[in-house]
């Protein structure tokens, strides 16, 4: 295997570990507990690499993991002295746990291979020299056993627990009266995140791993409104963002990691503006189409109540009108060409008339805001 | 793998309370609360803001920590007795934005007796429609519940709770916030939850209407006021004693219903009041 395609085979399992967990971060507005478990987990690998002596992949699991668990605890009981906020609470416990972790490197391990740099940014470019060893026998990169190894792991742990997550992200009080317990399965997603971050660390660092959790999710909520269909989006976009990442870095003899992040956040801008639901862009379209629906009623229902009246001519004309409405006579102008255009009104000597198709427009708009009071 | 069916002793009350005490840091939101609610009723628990009415119910769940006294369900602490109990949770409670359908909410109901890991099929599915259709929503079955309106939205809670296919029912502020068409609604269900033997707690804070949909309150301000049937509950002297006098509105309201319940049976009451001519019929 090419040193290019394991960079991209092993950016494209970051991003499916990553969106699995990352949904449920987004849905749950708890985006920045995956950087602070991104963050905390820091001492744990350290204290890990400790007492395995070196580097020890259960070892770093194992320490990072329960680094994570004690951070989401701290930050809970934190937040139940109700002093400190939900964001506060998180804001202190993950530079505290963070600061530890560089005081230990640089106490113990300064001239060892667990360099800052390779914590925060990952070497995803080395991930194909990193192999698997077993008695001398070559099983290939080792990025890509840990990485398929958690994709494997969230997709059971979604798929197993997809009806618990979705009933105690969307109401924890009926999950907890049902017995499904809302902490339970809190502890469980964070417990899958920091595994999780451990994981793609090594392959793309501590900060840009939080890229790749909520970037894609976020995206994806931007584009559905099915949660299934939200985590097959966020893979998908994850998957997407490792592949052009590589070829944009490529292209600039630039940072991978830094590249695939990059492009994480750009599918997240598009997402935010032209998804055709949530989008910007379509709730400005959206907007304005409403505006000019109402503008027509508007116009239609002031001829209907004038109409065979002596002022009728004088209450017909176009000035009259923007006066009347407190319409500008540019807009006056526009609508009244949409309602031709419409065949809403004609215009005959000067002055506007309703059409039999304006006229039940009137009736309908009429009716419907006696409705409504 | 299946829970054992819970017990019904024909002597135990569908929620026995006793001595309840939940406080938040050292002040007590609820006291010394003694509560027995009869079977088959239509209750309220009714009282001022910050008397303690959600937590009273979040109680009898088992969502906040009790510091002293005990809550059982037909005799037995809830827990053994989950499958007995539907809870329609405030409406405000949840982020109505989840991507997920009316139906998917509703079915959300079925989760308790499916237990971990097991996921819901065509009987679950076709029972929650079943159960949206009662409260007049299947054809917004499909519908992002996000777009729906705040009626339509507590009628999908209703509707999830019918999904639990319960025997008791616990409900907080089910009319706060609804439009005349849900209100009717949750009436007509609340009417048939009861005519199938179902007990039905409410919490509600109108007093106008009290009177009319429920025939048994529980009057609350951190501790117990009264509970009892409608008539001999729902006193002046027991609202004031409920809401300390300052709301001179609350003692206006029941002169109104004490008036109106005075001239009853008569042909214009029964018209405007159907349900609680048919209950004083019944009493007499």
């Amino acid at each position: 295997m090419s040193a290019s395609v394991v960079m991209i085979l092993t950016g494209v399992l970051v991003a499916t570990a990553c969106a699995l967990p990352g949904v449920f971060l987004v849905l749950r507005r708890m985006a920045m507990m995956a950087d602070a478990i991104s963050h905390a987990i820091l001492p744990g690998i350290v204290a890990g690499y400790f007492l395995a002596q070196g580097p020890s992949l259960p070892a770093g699991f194992a320490g990072a993991s329960l680094a994570a668990i004690v951070t989401v605890a701290l930050v809970e009981a934190l937040q139940h002295t109700r002093r400190v906020g939900g964001e506060s609470a998180i804001g202190i416990v993950f530079p505290a746990m963070f600061a530890l972790g560089v005081l230990l490197v640089s106490k113990y391990f300064a001239n060892v291979h667990l360099d800052t740099d390779a914590v925060l940014y990952g070497n995803i470019e080395f991930a194909a020299f990193d192999v698997w060893l077993v008695n001398d026998l070559n099983l290939g990169p080792r990025s890509l056993w840990v990485m398929g190894a958690l994709c494997v792991i969230n997709l059971l742990f979604v798929g197993l627990c997809f009806k618990e997550l979705k009933l105690a992200t969307f109401d924890p009080g009926l999950a907890a009266a049902l017995g499904f317990s809302p902490v339970l399965i809190h502890y469980a997603l964070m417990a899958v995140v920091s595994v999780t971050t451990v994981g793609a660390f090594t392959a793309v660092g501590a900060i840009l791993v939080v890229a790749f959790m909520i970037a894609p999710a976020a995206a994806a909520y931007l584009l559905t409104d099915d949660l299934g269909r939200m985590i097959a989006l966020a893979i998908g976009i994850g998957a997407a963002s490792a592949l052009s990442g590589w070829f944009v870095a490529l292209a600039l003899d630039a940072s991978v990691a830094g590249a695939m992040a990059t492009m994480s956040g750009l599918f997240f801008l598009l997402a935010l503006f032209f998804s055709p639901s949530h989008g910007l862009v379509a709730r400005a379209r959206r907007l304005r189409r409403q505006r000019l629906r109402l503008a027509l009623e508007n116009l239609v229902v002031h001829l209907l109540n004038h109409e065979h009246q002596v002022s009728e001519a004088h209450e017909a004309e176009i000035a009259h009108l923007s006066s009347e409405l407190r319409w500008s006579p540019r807009f006056a102008r526009w609508i009244v060409a949409i309602a031709k255009r419409d065949q809403l009104v004609q215009q005959a000597n000067g002055y506007l008339s309703l059409t039999a198709a304006g006229r039940d427009l009137a009736r309908q708009a009429a009716a419907s805001r006696d409705r409504e009071g | 793998m299946h829970p054992v069916p819970p017990i019904l002793p024909a002597s135990a009350a569908p929620i026995e309370i006793n001595d309840l005490t939940v406080a938040y840091r050292d002040a007590p939101v609820l006291q010394d609360i003694d509560l027995t609610i009869p079977e088959g009723k239509l209750a309220a628990i009714i009282g001022p803001n910050g008397a303690g009415k959600s937590t009273l119910i979040k109680a009898i769940l088992g969502l906040v920590p009790i510091v002293a006294g005990s809550v059982r369900i037909y005799g037995r602490p809830y827990a053994e007795q989950r499958r007995l109990v539907g809870y329609v949770p405030q409406r405000s409670s949840v982020d109505w934005d989840f991507p997920t359908t009316a139906l998917d909410v509703v079915m959300m109901g079925t989760y308790g007796r499916l237990g971990w890991i097991r996921r819901p099929g065509k009987t679950e599915r076709d029972f929650a429609m079943h159960c949206l259709d009662r409260v007049g929503m299947a054809r917004y079955a499909d519908r992002q519940i996000g777009q729906l309106s705040g009626g339509q939205q507590q009628r999908v809670f209703l509707a999830r709770a019918l999904a639990q296919d319960a025997r008791i029912y616990l409900m907080d502020e089910p009319f706060n916030g609804v439009d005349a068409v849900t209100e009717r609604a949750i009436v007509t269900l609340l009417q048939a939850l009861q005519q199938q033997g179902k007990t039905v707690v409410c919490v509600h804070h109108d007093l106008d209407s009290a009177p009319e949909y429920f025939d048994w309150v529980a009057l609350l301000n951190v501790r117990l006021v009264a509970s009892g049937p409608l008539d001999a509950t729902f006193t002046a002297d027991n609202l004031h004693r409920t809401y300390g006098g300052a709301l001179k509105a609350a003692i206006e309201h029941l002169r109104r219903f004490e008036h109106e319940r005075d001239r009853l049976p008569t042909d214009a009451a029964m018209e405007t009041a159907g349900l609680r001519a048919d209950r004083d019929a019944n009493n007499s």
